[in-house]
């Protein structure tokens, strides 16, 4: 058994990223992330990681920065969150685009306007599209576990892709938990040093990021959707090769009483506790209920959602983001795809909860599965999301 | 990714006169920029001046799309664009990562980081991230080419577009003479930061030109170069015209050449003609001499050109900037 340490998420993020050995960082501070550029600027400060901090002046610069230092080859990472990943936006697509396996550490938060600091979704999916496979924590631990292996995921030489780490802002960021964390030696094995083809070399000088015209642009927009589909594949065999140093084994999904529930909650990040929490409790009942928590959003696992889902009448799509004015929000679009190219087409059902830190209660999640167990017993869904915990 | 092979010159240890340049192009022919580009010339003469590898980092712009275009491209440099407004911050992040890469052993060589960026990516939308570079002191030469409006969306004014220039943005009519407000002083800005080296370059002067990139090389820090890239297309002027549109610039003094080094300003070439001679020869002035209502703003013009040299002659004088 590793060492155990009491950290917050931030600073399990950071721990991760100083064990990593990582070359360059540039970073914004940002709440509730900042943190983690405090810890990694002490680490560079007191000599206990050999890298260049870079204290940029944006986050616009904070990923331009680790965009050109990972064209050098340089191991690099950045982090930031809610209006700052907005910032980035623009350059989210470049560095995906570009092959660049930079590891970025989000502590998710919501987008103003009202300017708010905790935690919701919207920031994180406004980058669906971006081309950076995606993973969220369910807990501190996981924040840490995710950050060692996200370097081995993105600097696979099959993958070569940005990874974004989230950890809900101030529920993980600021949570404070008993961490079981590798030696530096395990992780160092773990992440070794691999010679990157296309890096800007002065042996071997290459153009990176020419001008893509009509006659070759969607030929490079077809080799990234090949990548994410090895991507796929990578994410869970580095979960299972972490889990043989750690003991901690991962995978895209993680399930809980799927197999004979008829409603599944599904969702992500610290909600996934509380809601198997309440799954549990109500099953002791013989309702029969189940929670799909989703790791891997992008790529999004499909195939496990399929086949794990495969047995219930109602799916709860419970979203911590809106998409205004959409078909549905993010995960349920997410959801309503994925089983509507499928065989099997069990009701959805849009919960929408957390917005702006909003507390998701296990009386809230009680009230949710009551509802969808009706619904369920109905055989219909309702057409508008349910709102939870909101005052009306 | 594309990729034309390596063919670094034998770079010279010193520059005395033309001759010690070398003769092959890091800049390779074919690319598609318009007969008689300014900007292409500052880039192949910047190249001439290096000292050893170097990376280049090019904003969005002119010089980006039109010699880039995959599957071709014509460096023959290790060369990198990420987007127009990043260039100095792509820059940062190269520098400080070879840094460290070579301190932990993972490269030998040593190389320097140069930056080719028009007066868009540098005088506008870049200049945060420039900014940010110079403060944070990265060993970065960055070049501005100004061809003084937004070349590559077709002649949109810039904050480097000078007094009364006609662009596609600023039209002159009834109401307006062209652009009203004055030229964005960059070097003046770069200075500000306390860098070790700035300086302004022009075509017309190869000699001066590619000294003072490889003195900006040389410098421990980061150095800035403001050049003058006069464009046939946006400035109305026939494209056989180019270097002797930036001689004149200089020799009207409405584009000083001068250098501040380590904070002391000297004027490298006196005006000699006077402004008339400059604006009458492009067809982006020519309507501040041919029409009576913008006589007086003509006259401002010329006010803010004296008081630039005043200015200048004082801060040379006075030995401090």
């Amino acid at each position: 058994m590793g060492k155990r340490l009491g950290l917050t998420g931030n600073e399990a993020v950071a721990y991760a990223v100083k064990q990593a050995d990582v070359d360059v960082i540039a970073a914004y501070p940002i709440t509730p992330q900042t943190v983690i550029v405090e810890r990694l600027s002490e680490y560079v400060a007191n000599g206990e990681l050999d890298a260049a901090f870079v204290p940029v002046e944006s986050e616009h610069s904070a990923l331009s920065t680790v965009v050109g230092a990972a064209a050098t080859g340089a191991r690099v990472f950045t982090a930031t969150c809610s209006q700052g990943l907005a910032l980035m936006w623009e350059i989210l697509y470049i560095a995906s685009a570009l092959r660049l396996p930079i590891v970025m550490s989000i502590a998710a938060r919501a987008l103003s306007a009202p300017i708010n600091i905790h935690c919701d979704y919207s920031d994180v999916m406004g980058t669906r599209d971006a081309g950076w496979i995606t993973l969220f924590a369910e807990n501190v631990q996981e924040a840490y576990d995710n950050i060692v292996q996200a370097f081995r995921i993105a600097e696979d030489p099959e993958v070569l892709l940005p990874v974004m780490c989230v950890h809900d802002g101030f529920i993980l960021s600021h949570c404070l938990e008993v961490v079981e964390v590798l030696e530096d030696e395990q992780v160092r094995n773990f992440l070794p040093r691999r010679d990157r083809p296309n890096v800007l070399d002065p042996s071997k000088p290459i153009t990176l990021g020419p001008v893509g015209l009509p006659d070759s642009y969607m030929e490079f927009k077809r080799q990234q959707d090949e990548a994410m589909k090895v991507a796929y594949r990578k994410v869970k065999e580095v979960g299972k090769l972490f889990g043989e140093l750690s003991g901690r084994y991962y995978d895209v999904v993680h399930a809980f009483g799927v197999e004979d529930a008829d409603v599944v909650a599904v969702c992500m990040g610290s909600a996934a506790g509380t809601t198997r929490y309440v799954a549990r409790k109500l099953r002791e009942k013989g309702l029969k209920v189940g929670v799909l928590k989703i790791r891997m959003f992008r790529p999004f696992p499909k195939n496990e959602v399929r086949e794990l889902l495969k047995g219930a009448k109602l799916v709860i799509a419970m979203d911590r983001a809106t998409s205004l004015g959409g078909a549905g929000h993010p995960l349920q679009m997410e959801l309503a795809t994925t089983f509507y190219t499928w065989r099997q087409k069990p009701l959805i059902m849009s919960v929408v909860y957390g917005l702006g830190g909003r507390d998701l209660t296990p009386m809230d999640i009680e009230r949710m599965f009551n509802i969808a167990l009706e619904y369920a017993k109905k055989g219909e869904v309702p057409e508008e999301a349910l709102w939870l915990g909101l005052r009306e | 990714m594309v990729s034309i092979g390596v063919v670094w010159p034998s770079f010279p240890k010193e520059i005395r006169t033309l001759k010690d340049l070398p003769r092959e192009e890091l800049l390779a022919p074919g690319h598609r920029l318009c007969s008689g580009c300014g900007a292409a010339i500052v880039a192949r003469m910047a190249l001439k001046a290096l000292r050893r590898p170097t990376i280049v980092v090019v904003p969005t712009g002119c010089l980006e799309v039109a010699t880039t275009i995959y599957p071709y491209t014509s460096w023959r440099t290790p060369w990198i664009h990420v987007a127009f407004e990043n260039a100095a911050a792509v820059a940062s992040g190269i520098e400080a990562a070879w840094k460290i890469l070579k301190k932990k052993g993972y490269r030998k060589e040593d190389i320097d980081v140069l930056v080719l960026g028009g007066d868009g990516g540098t005088f506008d939308i870049g200049m945060q991230a420039l900014s940010g570079m110079l403060e944070r002191f990265h060993d970065v030469v960055y070049i501005c080419y100004d061809n003084e409006a937004y070349m590559n969306t077709g002649i949109q004014r810039s904050s480097a577009t000078p007094p009364g220039a006609w662009t596609t943005t600023t039209p002159f009519g009834k109401v307006w003479p062209g652009k009203l407000e004055r030229k964005k002083d960059l070097i003046g800005i770069a200075v500000a930061h306390g860098i070790p080296y700035a300086a302004t370059i022009s075509i017309a002067y190869p000699l001066d030109f590619i000294k003072k990139v490889r003195k900006a090389l040389e410098v421990d820090g980061p150095a800035v170069l403001h050049a003058i890239a006069p464009c046939p297309r946006g400035w109305r002027f026939d494209p056989s015209e180019t270097v002797e549109i930036a001689r004149l610039a200089v020799e009207t003094g409405f584009f000083p050449l001068y250098e501040v080094e380590n904070g002391k300003l000297k004027i490298n070439v006196r005006r000699t003609k006077p402004v008339e001679e400059y604006l009458k020869r492009q067809g982006r002035f020519r309507h501040l001499l041919e029409r009576p209502e913008y006589r007086s703003f003509l006259e401002w013009i010329k006010k803010t050109i004296d008081e630039m040299w005043e200015r200048l002659e004082k801060l040379e004088k006075a030995g401090v900037v």
